[in-house]
């Protein structure tokens, strides 16, 4: 039975928490004028507090988590949270620090903030950080406002386009408009990698940059990489790495040497901060020295023996977040850091990318792999073969079924260029035993196919609602508990992202 | 093998035989030779730590904030608020805490169904139809509200309140620099708005205010809706949604976009994040808002169900026409506003703000009785409000943080220079009427001292001794 709202349960008179009154009789209409007083009260839940935590615990119960289960969604980076981290987010030490205090008296985050971006500089091989952006996206549009900012400095008023390649992440193009620029889309090339006469040819005086992962989303790395940065630069354009699939490389090579200006971290994916149902993230921006002066305000410097908060930069794209970033969060990456070291994270990155090829032989001996060569921490299959066996079984019947088996499904319908694929990241704090279990279950779904293909096509069965109807949702928008909205006849570009909604999340 | 890495060597044996090279480094081959160095290493170090070691220094770490265990009446867009314990308790569930973006709907109803609940109090804070599920804090909030207005009227040209959060200002002016072919436009909200709007009105998209404004001045809205009215520009208001248990919502005033932060809503301040921005409109507009929306529907079997809508909105589907880059939230803190929300109830949420304005109040009433201070803010205001002082107020600020261990505001000279001599002061209900007291008498004798200290010269008072232990938050 569905968990009811607090909304249902709710009692007039009841509270779950009991705060201090006032001791005047002095109320809100001492203070404000009449016409502006609230007329009736907002229609919050009045619950107890017994009632609050079990209604939050059983809706917890709901959710598929790391700490419950497998998680391969690929460019997701789903790892386990190492629970020190989480050290930072219980010391009041940290927690309670307005972030207007003066200072000298908030040395010791300052100092962690400025330890952590000399961590990330070194890790990277780039001059100069900003730990302001929340998010991997609010990191790209950092980034590319910075770029935008460079050139503008040199004049050069006529690069308004961006290269992209068909295999990016959505986040791209989304960012790179928010600056005002064109997006050009690059078609990739038959080995999944960027062309490099599809690039020659869209390369322009016009061209402000290029944004790659690398490796790509299908996993792939791009190995004329040197080339590609090379090409862009000699056409006066910059090159941005989306830092999605930092979690490959770390300690193999730095990502300044592949020839990028400027990059963003998704720490919640790399460095382990928990995603928290979809957030909070943060994603520090690295850049070399021509894009140092338009860092975005402030960034934390040490002069002196003193750590401080350095506004003074004149050439400063700005603010782009209120205060100083998730300060949280980057403590939590910070303390993920100290926790591996160099040679760890070297680990991570060659056991992530073990253990997807690991998966993908594996995975290989039922379904189709459109490219054979090693991966990196990723791969694509697809449901070709079982799809061919019969007309209803899909990538997205196939994800389904996974939830009976107890996984959470890989990112499906992701990247675009690739019909129906799921896009597989197993991360590297995943057993032998768990990817096992995860290859058995997808044999057994392929059997399924052949045996009884009206059990994929109806799943899941076990989960705690069976198929969602999302196409209900978005006819018959409701939105809020009060509120009837109007149905409304969308047609089917309306409808897109139901039941092929692709998933990755910088 | 580490704890967080768990193959045994034979393991990894197995796995690379079965993946069919001899080593590990055979899987690189893709990546140049020449990119493969060795890193020189400035800081990072070679190996980790271990557990133990790793608390004892963040502990230790911690210990070097002196400022987080101070009397505080700072604010200005953070609150330090009581947060009570449960909501940690529920915010700390691991199916909640490393769950990730709820994309499969089947086994994300937890998450899913406290989003949709989120939506539903917010929209009844505010007095809109529908919210989303949060963006990364209020400055960016009021950000994407600029550009949702833009969007929905196609017109270019923005007019905002001077007197709205100047870090709000500040994001919004570098999002709209780096858009470019948007107009800015500030007025001063205590004159008449008309002559202050120079561009036609048939290209403004909306006039942007907020309430209770930085200063905490609280106005009517009715001539902005005019304004707006007048003109076809919408009318975005940014709220402290904390106020909104004791003022009226923004929607009776004529709002079509309400935005804010819900960190005081179960949020440590937590030296500036992760908080939660959040954005509500009215129907007709919903399929403008950034961001994730979540709506209640039914499985295949008729039970109710909840998942991500509108989703042509969004940057996953649409790309380059997107609402919104926004991908990651702040989920997890939108949890605590729910949890925090449902624990107080409008009762507590009501008394909440009153015990904290009224506190506000005792505590100005005795400022302005000291000689040549004055009230900086409008004559309303709730628990935040400015003072002008004899003395700079960056002096103000360093003494008292120096000798009597209270960070006694924020100075707003940092943000305007005009007004180097304004105090911005919050008061919460963890100041406790003692603290008022304590905050009282020392500001009288730094206004006394005209800001000299009055401790001989190369001494200080051990401000760690000084702070203690009168906060009670979290």
């Amino acid at each position: 039975m569905a968990e009811r709202t607090l909304f249902e349960q709710s009692v007039a008179g009841r509270q779950g928490v009991t705060v201090p009154d006032r001791s005047t009789n002095q109320d809100a209409t001492s203070w404000v004028p009449q016409g502006l007083l609230r007329q009736e009260p907002p229609r919050l839940p009045e619950v107890s507090q017994l009632d609050a935590m079990r209604h939050f615990v059983r809706l917890s119960q709901l959710n598929h988590a790391i700490d419950t289960g497998f998680y391969p969604l690929g460019s997701c980076t789903m790892k386990y949270n190492p629970k020190i981290c989480d050290v930072v987010g219980q010391l009041a030490g940290f927690t309670q620090l307005h972030p207007e205090t003066p200072d000298e008296f908030a040395q010791g985050t300052l100092e962690i903030v400025f330890r952590l971006q000399q961590y990330l500089k070194d890790l990277t091989g780039f001059d100069a950080v900003t730990l302001q952006p929340a998010a991997g996206a609010h990191g790209e549009l950092v980034g590319m406002m910075m770029i935008k900012a460079y050139h503008a400095s040199r004049h050069d008023l006529k690069r308004t386009e961006v290269l992209i390649p068909d295999s990016a992440h959505g986040t791209n193009p989304a960012s790179a408009v928010m600056c005002g620029f064109n997006v050009i889309e690059l078609p990739s090339g038959p080995d999944g990698l960027v062309d490099l006469a599809v690039l020659k040819e869209a390369l322009s005086e016009r061209t402000a940059a290029i944004m790659l992962t690398n490796p790509n989303t299908l996993g792939l790395f791009e190995k004329d990489i040197l080339e590609i940065t090379q090409l862009v630069h000699e056409a006066g354009g910059l090159c941005y790495y989306d830092g999605a699939n930092l979690n490959a490389i770390m300690g193999i090579t730095q990502i300044a040497t592949m020839g990028f200006d400027v990059m963003h971290i998704n720490t919640h994916k790399t460095f382990a901060t928990p995603h928290g149902g979809g957030g909070p993230g943060s994603g520090p921006v690295l850049v070399n020295t021509k894009l140092e002066p338009f860092l975005p305000l402030p960034v934390v410097e040490h002069h002196d023996g003193r750590y401080e908060l350095n506004f003074d930069r004149p050439q400063s794209i700005g603010k782009v977040k209120l205060f100083y970033g998730n300060t949280e969060i980057l403590l939590r990456a910070f303390a993920y850091i100290e926790c591996f070291g160099l040679d760890g994270l070297k680990d991570v990155s060659e056991t992530a990318v073990m253990n997807a090829n690991y998966l993908k032989e594996c995975l290989r001996q039922w379904y189709h792999v459109p490219f054979e060569s090693t991966c990196m921490h990723e791969f694509i299959i697809t449901s070709q073969h079982q799809h061919a066996r019969h007309g209803d079984i899909n990538t997205m019947t196939l994800a389904k079924r996974l939830m009976d088996y107890g996984f959470h499904p890989p990112t499906v319908y992701f990247p675009l260029i690739v019909p129906e694929d799921m896009m597989i990241e197993p991360t590297e704090t995943e057993s032998k035993q768990t990817l096992d279990a995860f290859v058995e279950a997808m044999r057994r779904i392929d059997e399924e196919t052949q045996t009884n293909p009206d059990t994929i096509v109806q799943a899941p069965h076990t989960t705690p609602v069976k198929r969602v109807d999302e196409v209900h949702a978005a006819r018959n928008p409701d939105l809020n508990f009060y509120k009837n909205f109007r149905p409304t006849n969308v047609g089917p570009d309306q409808l897109q992202g139901c039941f092929t909604a692709s998933q990755f999340c910088p | 093998m580490t704890s967080f890495i768990p193959h045994t060597a034979d393991e990894r044996q197995q796995m690379l035989d079965r993946i069919g090279v001899s080593s590990v480094d055979a899987l690189f081959d893709a990546v140049p030779a020449s990119l493969k160095h060795p890193f020189t290493l400035n800081t990072l170090p070679k190996n980790g730590r271990s557990e133990l070691e790793l608390q004892h220094y963040l502990t230790a770490m911690a210990s070097q904030n002196p400022g987080a265990g101070m009397l505080s009446f700072m604010g200005g867009g953070a609150y330090a608020r009581f947060i009570p314990p449960a909501v940690n308790a529920i915010a700390s569930r691991s199916e909640f805490y490393t769950a990730y973006t709820p994309y499969q709907p089947e086994i994300s109803q937890g998450t899913l169904q406290m989003i949709y609940e989120f939506q539903t109090m917010m929209s009844e804070l505010t007095g809109m139809d529908v919210t989303n599920a949060s963006v990364y804090d209020g400055a960016t909030a009021m950000s994407e509200a600029a550009f949702m207005a833009v969007r929905a009227t196609r017109r270019k040209v923005l007019y905002v309140s001077k007197t709205t959060n100047p870090q709000y200002q500040q994001v919004l002016r570098t999002y709209c620099h780096a858009f470019g072919d948007m107009a800015l436009g500030w007025f001063d909200p205590d004159q008449p708005l008309g002559p202050q709007f120079t561009h036609e009105p048939n290209t403004i998209a909306a006039i942007l205010v907020q309430q209770p404004d930085y200063y905490g001045t609280i106005r009517p809205l009715s001539a902005y809706q005019e304004a707006a009215k007048a003109t076809g520009a919408l009318l975005v208001v940014a709220v402290d949604p904390m106020t909104l248990a004791l003022l009226d919502s923004p929607r009776k005033a004529g709002a079509d976009i309400v935005c804010g932060d819900i960190q005081q809503f179960g949020n440590s301040v937590n030296f500036g994040g992760p908080y939660g921005g959040f954005l509500s409109t009215t129907e007709k507009l919903m399929r403008q808002l950034p961001g994730r929306v979540v709506g209640r529907t039914v499985d295949k079997e008729g039970t109710t169900a909840y998942t991500l809508t509108l989703q042509t909105r969004e940057q996953h589907i649409r790309r380059e026409k997107a609402t919104s880059n926004i991908c990651t939230n702040q989920s997890l803190n939108v949890l605590k506003a729910t949890a925090y929300l449902s624990l107080l109830g409008p009762q507590g949420l009501h008394r909440i703000a009153s015990v904290s304005a009224e506190r506000a109040h005792e505590l100005a009433k005795g400022l302005l009785a000291v000689p040549e201070v004055s009230l900086r803010s409008g004559d309303a205001y709730l628990y935040e409000f400015a003072v002008r002082l004899p003395i700079p107020a960056k002096t103000m600020v360093h003494q008292m943080a120096h000798q009597y261990g209270i960070l006694a505001g924020i100075d707003l000279g940092k943000y305007w220079p005009e007004e180097d001599h304004t105090l911005l002061i919050a008061v919460t209900e963890l100041n406790t009427p003692e603290s008022l007291e304590r905050y009282l008498s020392a500001f009288r004798d730094v206004i006394h001292n005209r800001g000299l200290s009055v401790l001989p010269s190369g001494m200080s008072r051990d401000v760690k001794m000084v702070a203690t232990g009168t906060r009670g938050g979290q």
